[in-house]
């Protein structure tokens, strides 16, 4: 363990970088999950993670957010290690860094209404009639009908909670997105939307982590592509360079003839 | 020898985990309570759902505990002529003991159960997560308008109690125990004193927090999905009655002490 304390500990690399990932491990008991991770993402840019199910991408995105504390290694979030902070010093890294949950984690004892009015109530100060905007406006954006935000959690669908979340998620304004699988489960119409909507939020210089089994939204959206593998970056290409040379672990991961 | 030391280890080191669990837990109630504002609006429903909605069943059991005392009282002293004393006995009883002890074993069974069950699906769900992610403090969200919720609502249902329970001994006083209704309540108004209710009033403070913050903590705790939820229940009921049980004792030895350098 104590030798890779060694490493130079900023690549020279990264210099504009918003969030990096340095030479990050964690374990659950015996089990190792993470064996060194590092990465970063520009302001600005998309970085698309992939990796078999049970690589860790979902502890790895709760990690920057704070929901996981890194057994070593360093998780810098516009310059600062989070790994350290204390619940109240990590609220301001919430503020600008929204995760949305693989599963939505929607708040069940609350409408769909209260679910978004929640971040909103808490961190602005707003009158009633600006939020009932916010939120209905939203909703709409993420191609739920306005009927919606009546009804409890437990009486939608697993891809409107999904959608639910997402739109929660966004409601703060973050600078940084992490979505966690934002299209499974989702019609081809609303996964269009969801590409939409992340597009929509890059263009207005919003940097994000997309962890996806889902290609053609990888495509569509992210500048480069990660693949997590054996609890390291194994592979990282730019898009571009993905749609020109098919060669390596990472296009037998997409085709399938790898884990 | 070595098969009783394995269970005795994890034992004692569950033991330290539970002391040091909710010793950090405490810490971080009191530091929000004091540094930060609190939500009235959670709190007003925590006490209709700790308060409210345990009255009747608090109703229930004090009406019974009263009545069933008043009738063994009388049974036993009858034989030695003391019936009359059954109104001072009974009264300085409940005030003292059995209105907090019942009050609080049954908000224990009731509330510290539905406490637990309710943070721990919250973490199965991701919900406490969902909190923590978009920058807001569940201790300050979900722990304090519970832990304080107790707190009120606990002394007041205790205070009905005491007056229930007293109640259920005068009409079992006065239909079985053939007592004149007008000397019974008289006697109970003249023969206990203020130290009397406030020996057992200050003890549902500590109770309070016994129910509250174990409940509270079995919960947070739940790691591996639903079947944990389930055991969480179990020990916030089992934990909260053996400290209200116990600690009554060193509560009211404490009490006690204090009374007698008044
Ligand atoms: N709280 C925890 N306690 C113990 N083990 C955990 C915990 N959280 C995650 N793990 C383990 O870490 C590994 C990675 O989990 P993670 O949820 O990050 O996978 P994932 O890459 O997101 O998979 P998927 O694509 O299926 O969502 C899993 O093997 C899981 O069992
Ligand atoms: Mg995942």
């Amino acid at each position: 363990m104590k030798h890779k304390e060694q490493q130079p500990e900023q690549p020279t690399e990264a210099p504009q970088s918003y969030i990096e990932v340095i030479d990050f491990h964690k374990s659950f008991g015996e089990k190792k999950v993470h064996d060194g991770v590092s990465f970063y993402v520009r302001k600005g840019e998309c970085l698309g993670l992939i990796g078999g199910s049970g690589t860790g991408k979902s502890v790895l995105l709760r990690t920057l957010v704070g929901l996981e504390k890194p057994d070593q290694g360093k998780v810098m979030v516009d310059g600062i290690d989070i790994g350290p902070m204390n619940e109240r010093q990590l609220i301001d890294i919430r503020k600008k860094v929204a995760y949305a949950f693989q599963g939505g984690a929607l708040f069940d004892s609350m409408t769909v209404y209260e679910n978004l009015a929640y971040p909103l109530r808490e961190h602005f100060q707003l009158s009633e009639k600006e939020i009932s905007d916010q939120i209905l406006s939203q909703l709409e954006e993420f191609g739920l009908d306005s009927g919606t935000h009546r009804l409890f959690p437990g009486s939608l669908s697993g891809g409107m909670q999904k959608r639910v979340g997402l739109a929660r998620a966004m409601m703060m304004h973050p600078e940084v997105v992490l979505y966690d699988e934002p299209t499974a489960g989702l019609d081809p119409y609303n996964t269009k939307k969801i590409q939409e909507s992340i597009l929509k939020l890059k263009a207005k210089g919003v940097t994000s982590i997309l962890v996806t089994h889902d290609m053609p939204t990888v495509y569509a959206v992210c500048d480069k592509v990660a693949l997590l593998q054996n609890g390291r970056i194994s592979e990282q290409y730019t898009i571009d360079k993905l749609k020109q040379e098919p060669s390596g672990a990472m296009t037998e991961f997409i085709n399938g003839e790898s884990a | 020898m070595l098969t009783l030391m394995k269970p005795l280890t994890s034992f004692t080191i569950e033991m330290l985990h539970f002391l040091g669990g909710i010793g950090y837990l405490t810490r971080d109630i009191f530091r929000e309570l004091f540094k930060s504002r609190i939500y009235w609006r959670l709190l007003i429903e925590q006490i209709y759902q700790v308060g409210m909605r345990s009255a009747p069943l608090i109703v229930v059991t004090a009406v019974s505990v009263g009545m069933v005392m008043s009738l063994q009282f009388g049974l036993g002293l009858e034989k030695f002529g003391g019936k009359m004393y059954v109104p001072k006995l009974l009264a300085v009883t409940i005030l003292r003991e059995m209105g907090p002890m019942f009050t609080s074993l049954m908000l224990a069974a009731r509330v510290g159960a539905g406490i637990a069950s309710e943070i721990g699906s919250m973490v199965v769900t991701q919900q406490i997560d969902a909190i923590r992610a978009l920058g807001t403090s569940p201790i300050r969200k979900i722990v304090l308008p519970r832990v304080l919720a107790c707190l009120i609502a606990l002394p007041i249902l205790c205070a009905v109690t005491n007056i229930v329970a007293n109640a259920g001994g005068l009409i079992i006083g006065a239909v079985e125990l053939k007592l004149d209704p007008g000397f019974y309540l008289l006697k109970v108004l003249s023969t206990s004193n203020v130290s009397d209710y406030l020996s057992g009033f200050g003890k549902t403070f500590f109770f309070a927090l016994f129910i509250a913050i174990p409940a509270c903590y079995f919960g947070l705790n739940v790691k591996n999905g639903t079947k944990e939820v389930g055991i969480a229940t179990t020990k916030a009921v089992v934990v909260s009655s053996i400290l209200i049980l116990v600690g009554d004792f060193f509560i009211s030895k404490v009490f006690w002490m204090v009374e007698k350098l008044l």
